[in-house]
């Protein structure tokens, strides 16, 4: 048990502070990728209520396979990808030697891309939730498009759209475990260093389950507060 | 030539050629390992959604405790967890005589997707429970049906109807993320791909390695739209 209790300490010994570093690595990569993934989202699903049907179908096809495609492969492909095109660059601009892109960089874009696919289900469903009246309402107070969307129809949006992009947000806080694959030292990729310097796999892969369980839970209590404040003005 | 060969053959993809058999084996490993634990999945998560609702309390709690871990964490720990993790446990494994289970990574991996797909399936089957209307069970009951024959023949084949669209949407998402079955050194089509790029260094591969994943989901995706249709036929559209 002592053992056991040394190995999570902080300090030289334990690894107690780089699990708690590696928390925060992937705190900050979630909340890095929230707002990219969502307002891509958002364009998404505004593009695929488009008039025209090329936009729409672009975007059709966009949700389509970036929802299809498993997101360690979607990672793979920006990063090594990534690599490559940076590469390219730098050598066609006459430079030498080598570049690359950081995992944190490529992460964020892969991840933000998923997102954005499944988010924009989320914001489609909301945008067709805000009835017509609305806009036409809007339209006849002399807004133009544009400000009818930012000052009536955003404002309702979010109330209707919080469930379903709490619920990509979880998704999102799970699927940033898959960025340690690319050295990016999360909790996960400290996990497994962890037990390749100690031979502990039981004890540091549970520690980082339960970080990530505290992050879950937590953050489920916090998208619960958000919706009842988004809907204390309507009657349940 | 064999016939895993000709795309690549006919492409005029070199790497997709030599790679196209182990990319071919490892797709029929993705279809086994995620058709293996979602159906062995499904099965649990039946037991577990009727326990989470109907068991006694301890039960109750236990099973929430359950869903909400497996859940709440990623796949990915909790696969390594059990292949890294519980593999520690050699001497005791072997006294059970369930090392040979706890070695391969094939097993850890069907066994850390069948527990995590059951989790994701209860939480389905609960809801599609909970959604149906209290009406239709009173009914069963005036007719003097047993609690038995309530459950199966009008309370799972309403549910089912309800959840068959989550249902589903979590069979895709078990194909997506089986892909991290080629962190534990299976050669999955993610593995096999991996290896191929490991050693050409085309990244094209991966693309066309997507272009199956995608194909796979489309699919399921237009069987399942199928498969509303028909089992929808005596429900009036709206």
């Amino acid at each position: 048990m002592e053992k056991y209790l040394s190995l999570l300490s902080f300090g030289d010994t334990g690894w107690g502070d780089e699990l708690l570093q590696g928390a925060l690595v992937t705190i900050s990569i979630a909340l890095a990728t929230l707002p990219f993934g969502l307002a891509l989202g958002l364009l998404v699903a505004l593009a695929s209520r488009s008039q025209s049907k090329i936009i729409s179908g672009l975007a059709t096809l966009y949700t389509t396979v970036f929802r299809g495609v498993p997101e360690l492969l979607t990672l793979y492909i920006i990063y090594f990808g990534g690599q490559i095109l940076l590469q390219r660059l730098w050598s066609g601009l006459g430079f030498s030697g080598s570049l690359s892109i950081s995992p944190f960089l490529a992460g964020m874009m892969a991840l933000g891309l998923v997102l954005a696919a499944f988010s924009s289900e989320v914001w489609v469903g909301a945008l067709n939730s805000i009835s017509k009246g609305q806009r036409e309402g809007a339209a006849a107070l002399g807004l133009t498009r544009g400000q009818a969307f930012r000052l009536v129809v955003l404002p309702q949006l979010f109330r209707v759209a919080l469930p379903g992009l709490g619920n990509n947000w979880m998704v999102l806080l799970k699927e940033t475990s898959l960025v340690s694959v690319i050295t990016l030292q999360d909790v996960m990729f400290i996990a497994t260093r962890a037990n390749v310097a100690t031979k502990e796999p039981f004890l540091f892969f549970s520690a980082a389950l339960l970080i990530y369980l505290f992050f879950s839970i937590l953050s489920a209590w916090g998208i619960g507060r958000m919706e009842m404040r988004a809907n204390r003005g309507f009657a349940r | 030539m064999r016939w895993c060969e000709a795309p690549g053959f006919y492409i005029g993809h070199e790497v997709l050629e030599r790679y196209g058999c182990r990319m071919a084996d490892g797709l029929v490993l993705t279809l086994k390992l995620v058709g293996i634990s979602s159906t062995l999945g499904f099965v649990l998560a039946i037991g577990l959604g009727l326990l989470r609702l109907r068991g006694p309390k301890p039960v109750r709690y236990a099973i929430a405790g359950y869903t909400t871990f497996f859940r709440g964490t990623p796949l990915l720990c909790q696969l390594f967890l059990i292949y890294y993790g519980l593999g520690t446990f050699r001497v005791f494994w072997q006294d059970l005589g369930l090392w040979w289970f706890f070695r391969e990574p094939f097993y850890c991996c069907l066994l850390a997707f069948t527990v995590n797909t059951a989790a994701y399936q209860a939480e389905i089957i609960r809801g599609s429970l909970q959604a149906l209307p209290k009406g239709q069970v009173e009914a069963g009951r005036a007719l003097g049906m047993r609690p038995t024959a309530i459950f199966l023949k009008i309370e799972m084949p309403q549910a089912l109807l309800i959840g068959l669209r989550p249902l589903g949407n979590e069979l895709i998402t078990m194909i997506k993320v089986s892909a991290i079955a080629s962190l534990v050194t299976l050669f999955d089509l993610m593995g096999a791909t991996r290896l191929a790029f490991a050693r050409s260094f085309d990244l094209s591969i991966y693309l066309w390695a997507a272009l199956i994943y995608l194909a796979l989901v489309e699919i399921i995706r237009r069987v399942w739209g199928l498969m509303e249709t028909r089992l929808t036929r005596h429900i009036a559209m709206r």
